[in-house]
């Protein structure tokens, strides 16, 4: 197993409260990597320090060896992609201007729209499924299609990397396991996907590679069917459940049993 | 994509995208400001003809030719400039607080500048340069003051806009008290000068500030794509490639540049800053604030509140500040009763 992006004994802080310790990981490249774990166990902290949005008290995440921090703005940008858990389109944007956003980082002062970028956010909102929308206003949106315009603007971007930060949230059923669908297709296309996700049944039935975290250190890390039992369920969320096959899938299943 | 909404221009390799809403926004524009040149140079003590105003433009004609090119060409130069000033500096901080009412004026700079100006005419012997430094110098300072206390608190936009209110209060009880402790005549000036005026401006006033400006906007324009980029907020903007950290010291260095610039020859013009922004977003229907139609509306905004200071009670010249604050003053009304309607 390969792995470009990896973290080396990250310590990541908010402040004084510190958020983990020491945490080394690996993500493999070309598969879908899905973290799990309680609330506030520094997941999306986590994907935060990926994308530099935060900067490691101790250690540090290097992508080719390379510390994230060394690299340019738009240099680190055409690398990952990252769709926090709650962006804020400007106001009065059109679907298809929002999208075409994700293209800055191939863009520059007079180079602000080429070919490529346009065929870049065509292919990106037919992705998404979003194509249909391209001109209405995002605010009039519904919660699911504004979750898949802001997938679109990362698609966008067309980056090797793509890091989501709980993106199934505002989805309903169908639309969740559309996305993920979406998420494994890009995956089989060769990009990496890492995901913080709640369910933990989507995560195993999706993800090659599960990270279980608590507080801020890794419980356990690798595929779903070789980690997941009732054990490393108690364990990470402090509930007792069975670990059924997925009848579907076969991939593990957690039916709580309290 | 290729809607029939969006131009998209590409030759070699250039290439750019512009919504018509917006092309035909900047069209308008651009002949109104035309007009308002047209008129503001025809309008003085006596109304020069066109065809007077063409001949004194291309150098010929003697006594009116002088004053058309001598007194008030620089004035409406000066309206026309000051004003994108003003609506640049209104966008910049709009942005970097993501609240319509972080402008300059309302947070404080204007008075600080006004600080500065005024601690020049006090204390040291006023002279123009004393002014325009110490009007930098005082708004750079406020600057830094209200950027420094909003940062503990993770620097949210709503934290800058109170802290600068209060900096604001307090800034303006201080230059009242530093006019009263003055001597007359002093004073006199003082107090005439902050009503923010256009009155008397010649172009031994607006050369230097001319060329401060010309450099801030270049510099502004190379940094339009980051700011409109960063109007995604900070995560998206920052994974997309914008440096938000460094970006936001440039841009809060441009923002006081321009306003204090304008505040060192007119005194602090209020509103114009805090409307032209929204206004313009609203005319030019572009997603998030941007910095050209903000700068136009600017434009038209302060040559036209000058046009009326001078219409008004004329043959008496009311300083556009005035104006400028009727105009702003009912706009901030209806954003207000706006904003209080949506929540």
């Amino acid at each position: 197993m390969s792995a470009r992006l990896t973290a080396r004994d990250l310590t990541l802080r908010y402040g004084d409260r510190v958020v983990s310790t020491r945490l080394t990981l690996d993500v493999p490249d070309r598969a879908f990597t899905a973290v799990v774990g309680p609330n506030a166990c520094g997941k999306s902290t986590l994907l935060r320090a990926f994308v530099r949005l935060l900067r490691p008290a101790e250690g540090e995440v290097l992508l080719d060896g390379k510390d994230v921090g060394s690299f340019p703005g738009k240099g680190l940008a055409r690398e990952l992609g990252f769709l926090p858990q709650d962006p804020v389109a400007p106001e009065d944007a059109r679907v298809r201007q929002l999208i075409a956003r994700g293209r800055f980082p191939h863009q520059s002062l007079f180079a602000s729209w080429s070919e490529e970028d346009e065929r870049a956010v065509i292919e990106a909102m037919t992705a998404a499924g979003v194509a249909g929308l391209a001109d209405r206003p995002v605010q009039e949106l519904s919660g699911g299609q504004r979750q898949r315009v802001w997938v679109a603007l990362v698609l966008a971007q067309k980056t090797p990397y793509l890091l989501l930060d709980e993106p199934t949230s505002f989805l309903d059923i169908a639309h969740q396991y559309q996305l993920l669908g979406l998420l494994a297709r890009l995956r089989d296309e060769g990009r990496t996907v890492i995901a913080v996700l709640h369910d933990i049944n989507q995560a195993c039935r999706y993800a090659d590679h599960l990270v279980a975290l608590r507080d801020g250190r890794i419980v356990a890390e690798g595929a779903p069917a070789d980690i997941v039992d009732a054990e490393l369920i108690k364990e990470v969320f402090d509930l007792p459940s069975v670990v059924v096959p997925d009848p579907v899938t076969g991939t593990p299943m957690v039916v709580p049993s309290c | 994509m290729n809607s029939v909404s969006t131009l998209v221009l590409r030759r070699g390799r250039f290439s750019a995208r512009l919504e018509r809403r917006t092309l035909w926004f900047f069209v308008a524009m651009i002949v109104v400001i035309a007009g308002l040149t047209l008129l503001g140079l025809c309008y003085g003590a006596a109304w020069a003809s066109p065809a007077r105003v063409f001949a004194a433009l291309t150098g010929s004609g003697g006594g009116p030719g002088v004053v058309i090119r001598e007194w008030r060409l620089p004035r409406v130069l000066a309206g026309l400039v000051f004003g994108a000033a003003l609506g640049l500096a209104g966008a910049i901080f709009q942005n970097i607080t993501r609240n319509p009412l972080g402008s300059p004026d309302v947070i404080g700079l204007d008075a600080g500048a006004y600080t500065g100006a005024l601690f020049a005419i006090t204390v040291l012997s006023g002279t123009s340069t004393q002014l325009t430094v110490g009007s930098v110098l005082g708004g750079v300072l406020t600057a830094a003051i209200v950027y420094a206390l909003s940062l503990g608190g993770g620097l949210s936009g709503l934290r800058l806009i109170v802290i600068g209110i209060a900096i604001n209060a307090m800034l303006t009880a201080l230059n009242s008290w530093i006019v009263l402790r003055a001597e007359l005549e002093i004073a006199i000036a003082a107090v005439g000068w902050n009503a923010g005026s256009l009155n008397g401006v010649g172009w031994d006033d607006v050369a230097i500030p001319f060329g401060v400006l010309a450099v801030l906007f270049a510099v502004l324009f190379t940094r339009a794509p980051a700011l409109h980029q960063a109007a995604l907020g900070g995560a998206l903007a920052v994974t997309t490639g914008v440096r938000w950290d460094r970006l936001r010291l440039v841009l809060v260095l441009l923002g006081v540049g321009c306003t204090a610039t304008v505040t060192a020859v007119a005194g602090p013009i209020a509103f114009i800053a805090l409307a032209a922004p929204q206004i313009g977003r609203r005319l030019a229907r572009t997603p998030g604030i941007s910095l050209l139609p903000a700068a136009l509306t600017g434009a038209v905004l302060l040559t036209s509140a000058d046009l009326a200071a001078q219409m008004l009670l004329a043959p008496e010249a009311l300083p556009v500040g005035v104006v400028s604050t009727v105009i702003g003053g009912g706009y901030l009304i209806w954003l207000l009763t706006k904003e209080v309607r949506r929540t």
